[in-house]
């Protein structure tokens, strides 16, 4: 102790004791971080949140209100969720290019990354079904053959058997799955999109689903196989049938006609 | 057309014949061609090239041998197909995409070895075989004066001789015997029964039936059904493996829907559910296919057949199609449980129209 207070009017003394106060600080700081980093991660939520609504007022309000509560010319957004913003927006539907019976498919708009910050902003506003984890739509889980009965049951009927699409009323259509990323797929039956009815987890479970998407993966994709190689769109036997009959017994009159037109006589008449 | 056929074509002789009265040289001068409805006959004979010139009849030849040649090869390569590729290898062909490489080579074996014989047989009647037309005159159909005169007289000896017109009792009771006959495929009719009586109005609901869904096979709570959602659904106690299930179903099933309650406009159809919950049977009352379409912002449920066009939001009502009556709906409430249970059997009966349903 001694040797201490000997030293306390040494010039450095002041340096030392500086040096020990910033480590002191320092470590302070270390057994605070994770506390911070937690405080840091809701601003960046926040910060989505705050971007979000910018690119909302810009892009989306025109037609879904200030405050996403609706409009004449389109739905309140209130409760939606963060996956119906990611499918509709993600999958260039929204925003729609003219009013319509349908908002079709097209080349998305914003970027994922905007994407993330418009459905922070929708998610925001109220609770509605959240973007699926990667494990949740990946078809290798699921199983096709039961997925193929439950396809049947619950979409067929309005997609096709084999996902092909089909006509609605009044100029609305559902849309063909063909080569649909499986995540887009599950956001579609968990929001039930545009005249889509919803099949949220309560009704069909995420398992369900997952064999759903398994099937379609096995049957709707452009590497799908077809055995029978002219699948003609898998609409079935009246599109087929008429393709026989137009097509097939045509091409066959055809070359009944020609067979019979053709003079085989050495002088042409 | 060679010139043998204008030969008998009728010549208008009677250059005046549409000029003002006087104006014409010789009125009344007709004079037709002798027999305008005369026979022209065959137009001469021409040869083909393969009748006069023996090389290319050769090559005809060959040809036609090319086409069957090529036709036992494609027969030998069917087998070859059907022994040697796996049944689930799957190729790549342009333009028909990823097909099974067996279905392929065996249709395209196959049709070219069909095809080929065809063709074959085509070409060889049309380059080789004779041509030559020839004449085969009709005859009239009936037989000549002496075969029909004998025809009858034997059969007048048959009837004397077998004692027809004498034996009255054997004729009779033979007459009884060849009218009775047709009673017995008459009365294997019966078999198209027994009648349906009641069956078409009933269906599996009854009151207290849990409301199961298709594809998890549990009960479904109000809970689980979000506005929006549709659920197809079926009464429990039944069991997809039973031996009568199909016939069950195509009464029984249904789908349900839930409506903002505001937006339903029937005030029946509303009290007949749960809180927005509407549980309709799915099977158009047209011809029965399963309508379960479902827009749902429109409430609009359609039929995939003939697009008959039911507003769920006004009791199923008829607005587009064939179908003549409402989905009929069937009452549900919940049970102590918690469970949707139907509160008895459909008021109408489900599934497609049928002569009696009035």
């Amino acid at each position: 102790m001694k040797k201490l207070s000997v030293r306390r009017r040494h010039p450095l003394a002041a340096f030392v004791v500086l040096l020990l106060a910033l480590a002191a600080t320092g470590g302070l700081y270390a057994t605070l971080a994770p506390a911070d980093e937690a405080q840091a991660e809701t601003s960046a939520q926040s910060l989505a949140i705050e971007e979000g609504k910018r690119l909302y007022e810009v892009g989306c309000s025109s037609c879904h209100g200030r405050g996403a509560q609706g409009g004449s010319d389109g739905p309140s957004l209130v409760g939606v969720g963060a996956a119906s913003v990611d499918f509709q927006v993600g999958t260039g539907r929204m925003p729609m290019a003219q009013t319509g019976p349908q908002a079709p498919e097209k080349p998305a708009v914003y970027t994922q990354a905007e994407i993330d910050q418009l459905a922070a902003y929708i998610a925001s506003l109220g609770p509605g079904p959240n973007v699926p984890e990667e494990s949740a739509y990946d078809p290798a889980r699921g199983d096709a053959a039961r997925g193929g009965e439950l396809f049947r049951s619950n979409c067929s009927q309005c997609h096709n058997f084999v996902g092909s699409g089909g006509a609605l009323t009044n100029g609305k259509e559902a849309p063909s799955l063909r080569d649909v990323e499986p995540r887009y797929i599950f956001e579609a039956m968990l929001t039930g999109p545009q005249n889509m009815p919803s099949f949220p987890d309560t009704t069909l479970t995420e398992q369900d689903k997952l064999d759903i998407i398994a099937w379609l993966d096995e049957v709707a994709t452009s590497e799908s196989p077809s055995p029978g190689g002219f699948s003609l769109g898998g609409y079935g036997p009246v599109g087929e049938g008429l393709f026989a009959w137009t097509f097939g017994i045509g091409a066959l009159i055809a070359v009944a006609v020609w067979i019979g037109a053709r003079s085989t006589k050495a002088r042409k008449s | 057309m060679s010139t043998h056929n204008d030969d008998n074509t009728p010549h208008d002789e009677t250059p005046g014949e549409h000029l003002p009265e006087g104006r014409g040289h010789g009125a009344g001068e007709l004079s037709p061609a002798d027999d305008p409805f005369a026979d022209p006959g065959l137009p001469a004979h021409e040869h083909r090239r393969q009748d006069i010139d023996e090389r290319a009849a050769q090559r005809s030849e060959r040809t036609v041998a090319l086409l069957f040649t090529v036709s036992v090869l494609a027969t030998i390569g069917f087998i070859a197909s059907y022994v040697a590729i796996p049944i689930d290898r799957i190729v790549y062909i342009w333009p028909f995409g990823h097909v099974s490489g067996l279905n392929f080579a065996l249709g395209l074996t196959l049709g070219l070895a069909l095809f080929c014989i065809g063709a074959g047989a085509v070409h060889w009647a049309r380059t080789l075989m004779s041509d030559e037309e020839m004449v085969d005159e009709r005859h009239p159909v009936a037989a000549s004066e002496e075969v029909r005169a004998q025809v009858f007289e034997d059969f007048r000896q048959g009837v004397a001789e077998s004692q027809f017109g004498r034996r009255k009792l054997v004729r009779n009771t033979m007459f009884g015997a060849l009218a009775l006959v047709p009673l017995s495929g008459v009365v294997l009719l019966r078999d198209l029964g027994p009648l349906p009586h009641d069956k078409l109005r009933h269906s599996r609901w009854k009151e207290g039936s849990l409301v199961i869904n298709e594809s998890t096979q549990t009960p479904l709570r109000p809970e689980d059904i979000p506005v929006g959602a549709l659920v197809q659904a079926m009464p429990e106690g039944l069991d997809p493996h039973d031996e009568d299930f199909q016939v069950e179903i195509a009464k029984a099933a249904v789908m349900l829907v839930r409506l903002e309650p505001e937006d339903i406009k029937d005030q029946r159809s509303a009290d007949w559910g749960h809180e927005g919950i509407l549980c309709y049977s799915k099977i158009c009352t047209h011809i029965g296919c399963p309508a379960t379409l479902y827009e749902q912002q429109t409430h609009h449920a359609l039929c995939p057949c003939h697009q008959s066009t039911f507003d769920l939001a006004d009791g199923a009502r008829v607005i587009f199609g064939p179908a003549g009556h409402p989905l009929p709906q069937l009452r549900i409430t919940v049970n102590e449980d918690g469970y949707l249970a139907a509160l008895g059997d459909f008021e109408e009966p489900p599934g497609p129209s049928f002569w009696e349903r009035g």
